[in-house]
C-alpha cells in the first residue's frame, strides 16, 4: 500500500524555484480570469487586454515606468524593514507624508531656484516619512505595542491629513471648488527624460538601490543590518544595540517612501491632491515580498505590477472593469507564491507503508 | 442629559456590534494560535454577500447566515496557504485582506448606492420597558441580540468544554498538545472557519443592519480596529464587549458632532477611531505587555515535526 508524506528537502530547490513562481501566476490567471467570466466580461479577451494595455505599445511602457517608481522606492523601504522582521505595513501613510512635506516647501517658498527647490524638498519629504516611520518603531521598543497595527492606522491618519489639508488651508482659490493645491512652480517639478513622458525619478530610484546595495554590502552597519535581520538574537549578542538599529530602519523605511511621494507630487501630478493616494504602499508590501525582500528582484517585480495597473486601467477604459480586479489581481499573486513557497522546502513522497 | 445620552449609547451599542462579532471571531482564530489578519478584507467579503443575498432573495435571516458562510469560505484561504502550505501568516493574512477588499469592489462596484431589504431595530418585550438600559440595550435589532449571548457562550466553550481546552492547548503548546494525541491541524481549522464565520457576520452587520446600503470599502478600517482590539481585550470574550463598545462610542459620538455643526474640520474628526487604536493598544502593553496571547500564536507547525 502506498502513502503520500511530507518529507523536508535537504536543501532548498535552486533555479526550478521558478517553476513554483510561473505555477503560481498561472494559477492566480486562472482565478482572475474566472472573476472576469463571474461579470460578463469575455475572460481570454480580458487578459489580452491586460496584457496589451500594459505593455503593448511604447506609451504603455512609459507609462508602467512612471508607475515603476513609485512602487519601487516604497517597497525597497519596506523590505529593508521586513528583513529585520518589522512588519511596516505604513508606507501608504509615508508616502502621503513625504508628499505633504514636499507640497509644504513648494507652496511656502515659491520662488526658489530648481537648484534649491529640490534638495530641500526632498529633505523635508525624507525627513516627513521618516518621523511617520519612527512612531511605530518606537512604539514598538518602548511599549512592545504590535508594529502592524500601529502602522496602519498611521496610514488612515495620514490620509485625513493630507485632506484636511487640501479641503482647507492649502486649497487653491481658483480650483473651483475641487480639493487641490495650486500648481507647483516650475522650480519645484522634476522634469521628464528627454521626449519621453517617463521623469527623472526613475535616475532617483537607480542611484538609491545603487546606495542601498553598497550600505548593505561594504558598510559596517549594513553587514549588522543583515546579521541581525537573520536573527534578533544573534545581533544581541555580537553587541549591535538592537533599539536603534530598529529606529534607524524604521527611518529609512519611512524616508524611501516619502521621497516616492515627493516624486509623485512633484514630477507624476505637480500639485497635491487626494488622488495621489492610489494604494502604491500596499502594492509595495505585495512586490517586496513576491522578490524576497531581494533589491534587484525588487526591481522586477515593480515593474510588472506597475504594468498590471496600467493593464487594469485599460480594461477598465475598454471593457468597463472595475478598478478594483487590479487589488484582486495582487492578492491571489501573493497568496499563491506564498503557498508555492511550500514546494521549495518540502516535497511529497510516495511510499510503501511498513508493515 | 438623559434625552441626549440614550440615544448616543443605543447608538453606541450599534456601531459596536459589527467589531464585536469580528474581534469574538478573532479571538476564537488566535486562541487556536493562528493569526488571521485578513480580519477586514474577511468583513468586507461578508458585508457583500449579505447585501447581494438579501437582494435576491428579500430574506435577511437568509443573507445574515450566508455572510457567514462566505466569511468562512474567505478564511478558508488563510487556512489552506497557513496550516497546508506553511506560508507566513502575517504575510497571508494582509494578502486575503488586499484580495478580499479588491473582490467586494470589484463585484459592488455595480451596486454601489444601492439599497436591500435588512434588519430593523425589535424592542423586546419588558426588558425595553426597563428604565435607561431598555432603551440603550433592548430596543435594538435581532443581530444586536445575538451579540449578548455570543461572548458567554464563548467563554463556556473556551473553559468548560473539552474541545475548547483542546483549541487553547493547541495555540499555547502544540508540540505538547500533539503528544498528547490531539490532532493541531484540525484545532486550528476550526479556530480559523469559525472565526471566518464570525467576521463575515460582523461584515454583513454593516450592510444589512449598521446600513442597508452598499458603499465600496464599507469596512473601513474596522477589521484592523479588531486586530487591535483583541490585544485590548487580553484575548477575553468578556473584555472585547467593552472595547467594541469603546470604539462604538467614538464612531457615533464622532458623526453626532459633525451633524452638531461644530467648527472642527471632519477630516480630523474621522481620525478619532484611528488615533483611539493607537491609544488603546500604548494603555494595554502598559498595563499587561503581550503575555496574555497564546504563547503559539503566529507559528506555523511543521508538518515534518
Amino acid at each position: 500500500m502506498l502513502r503520500l508524506t511530507i518529507t523536508k528537502r535537504q536543501e532548498p530547490l535552486g533555479w526550478s524555484s521558478c517553476l513554483v513562481v510561473f505555477g503560481a501566476v498561472a494559477l492566480s490567471l486562472f482565478f482572475s480570469a474566472l472573476l472576469l467570466g463571474l461579470r460578463g466580461t469575455p475572460p481570454l479577451e480580458g487578459l489580452i487586454v491586460l496584457f496589451q494595455g500594459a505593455f503593448g505599445s511604447r506609451w504603455a511602457i512609459e507609462d508602467c515606468l512612471i508607475k515603476t517608481i513609485p512602487i519601487f522606492l516604497c517597497s525597497l523601504g519596506v523590505a529593508i524593514a521586513f528583513r529585520l522582521q518589522i512588519w511596516n505595513i505604513g508606507a501608504e501613510g509615508q508616502f502621503c507624508l513625504g508628499a505633504v512635506g514636499a507640497t509644504w516647501v513648494a507652496l511656502s517658498f515659491p520662488s526658489l531656484p530648481f537648484w534649491l527647490m529640490l534638495p530641500l524638498m526632498i529633505a523635508m519629504a525624507t525627513f516627513a516619512g521618516g518621523m511617520w516611520g519612527l512612531i511605530p518603531a518606537v512604539l514598538r521598543q518602548k511599549m512592545r505595542t504590535n508594529e502592524i497595527i500601529v502602522s496602519l492606522m498611521m496610514n488612515y491618519i495620514a490620509i485625513l491629513i493630507l485632506d484636511y489639508l487640501v479641503y482647507g488651508v492649502w486649497k487653491d482659490p481658483t480650483s473651483f471648488g475641487f480639493p487641490m493645491t495650486q500648481e507647483f512652480s516650475d522650480g519645484a517639478i522634476v522634469g521628464k527624460i528627454g521626449s519621453t513622458s517617463v521623469n527623472w525619478g526613475l535616475f532617483h530610484c537607480i542611484a538609491l538601490a545603487v546606495i542601498f546595495w553598497v550600505f548593505l554590502r561594504f558598510t559596517k552597519l549594513g553587514y549588522e543590518l543583515k546579521a541581525s535581520g537573520d536573527s534578533v538574537r544573534a545581533a544581541r549578542y555580537a553587541g549591535i544595540p538592537y533599539d536603534r538599529l530598529v529606529f534607524l530602519v524604521m527611518v529609512l523605511s519611512g524616508a524611501l517612501a516619502g521621497w516616492a511621494g515627493f516624486l509623485e507630487a512633484s514630477a507624476t501630478i505637480n500639485r497635491l491632491q487626494p488622488s495621489i493616494m492610489v494604494g502604491y504602499g500596499y502594492t509595495a508590501i505585495v512586490v517586496a515580498w513576491l522578490a524576497s525582500l531581494n533589491p534587484l528582484y525588487i526591481g522586477i517585480a515593480s515593474f510588472l505590477l506597475a504594468g498590471l495597473r496600467v493593464g487594469v486601467e485599460n480594461l477598465q477604459l475598454d471593457l468597463q472593469v472595475p478598478a478594483a480586479f487590479g487589488g484582486i489581481m495582487e492578492g491571489l499573486v501573493l497568496l499563491t507564491v506564498l503557498a508555492g513557497g511550500f514546494f521549495i522546502h518540502y516535497r511529497f513522497e510516495l511510499r510503501g507503508a511498513k508493515r | 442629559m438623559m434625552e441626549l445620552a440614550i440615544p448616543l449609547l443605543a447608538a453606541t451599542v450599534q456601531s459596536g456590534t459589527p467589531i464585536l462579532y469580528a474581534t469574538l471571531g478573532e479571538i476564537i482564530t488566535e486562541k487556536s494560535g493562528v493569526l488571521n489578519l485578513g480580519v477586514e478584507g474577511i468583513m468586507i467579503v461578508g458585508a457583500l454577500t449579505g447585501f447581494v443575498v438579501a437582494k435576491i432573495s428579500g430574506n435577511p435571516a437568509l443573507a445574515f447566515f450566508a455572510a457567514g458562510l462566505a466569511g468562512l469560505a474567505a478564511s478558508s484561504i488563510h487556512g489552506f496557504v497557513c496550516l497546508i502550505f506553511q506560508g507566513n501568516q502575517v504575510v497571508s493574512g494582509l494578502a486575503l485582506t488586499i484580495l478580499g477588499t479588491g473582490f467586494a469592489n470589484y463585484l459592488g462596484t455595480s451596486m454601489v448606492g444601492q439599497s436591500a431589504p435588512g434588519f430593523s431595530p425589535m424592542a423586546l418585550p419588558y426588558l425595553s420597558q426597563i428604565p435607561f438600559f431598555g432603551p440603550v440595550f433592548f430596543q435594538q435589532d435581532p443581530l444586536v441580540y445575538v451579540t449578548y449571548l455570543l461572548p458567554p457562550l464563548i467563554w463556556l466553550y473556551f473553559f468548560s468544554t473539552s474541545h475548547g481546552l483542546n483549541l487553547r492547548a493547541v495555540g499555547e503548546n502544540p508540540a505538547a498538545a500533539k503528544a498528547a494525541g490531539l490532532s493541531v491541524i484540525l484545532y486550528r481549522w476550526t479556530g480559523i472557519l469559525a472565526g471566518g464565520f464570525l467576521m463575515g457576520l460582523g461584515g454583513a452587520y454593516l450592510s444589512l443592519a449598521y446600513t442597508h446600503l452598499w458603499t465600496n470599502s464599507m469596512t473601513a478600517g474596522r477589521g484592523w480596529i479588531a486586530v487591535a482590539l483583541v490585544i485590548f481585550a487580553f484575548w477575553r470574550p468578556g473584555r472585547a464587549v467593552f472595547g467594541a463598545y469603546l470604539f462604538g462610542g467614538i464612531m457615533s459620538l464622532q458623526l453626532r458632532l459633525q451633524a452638531s455643526g461644530i467648527p472642527l474640520p471632519s477630516s480630523l474628526l474621522l481620525m478619532l477611531p484611528y488615533l483611539l487604536t493607537i491609544a488603546v493598544l500604548v494603555f494595554s502593553s502598559w498595563k499587561k505587555g503581550r503575555s496574555e496571547a497564546p504563547a503559539a500564536l503566529g507559528v506555523n507547525m511543521k508538518p515534518t515535526d
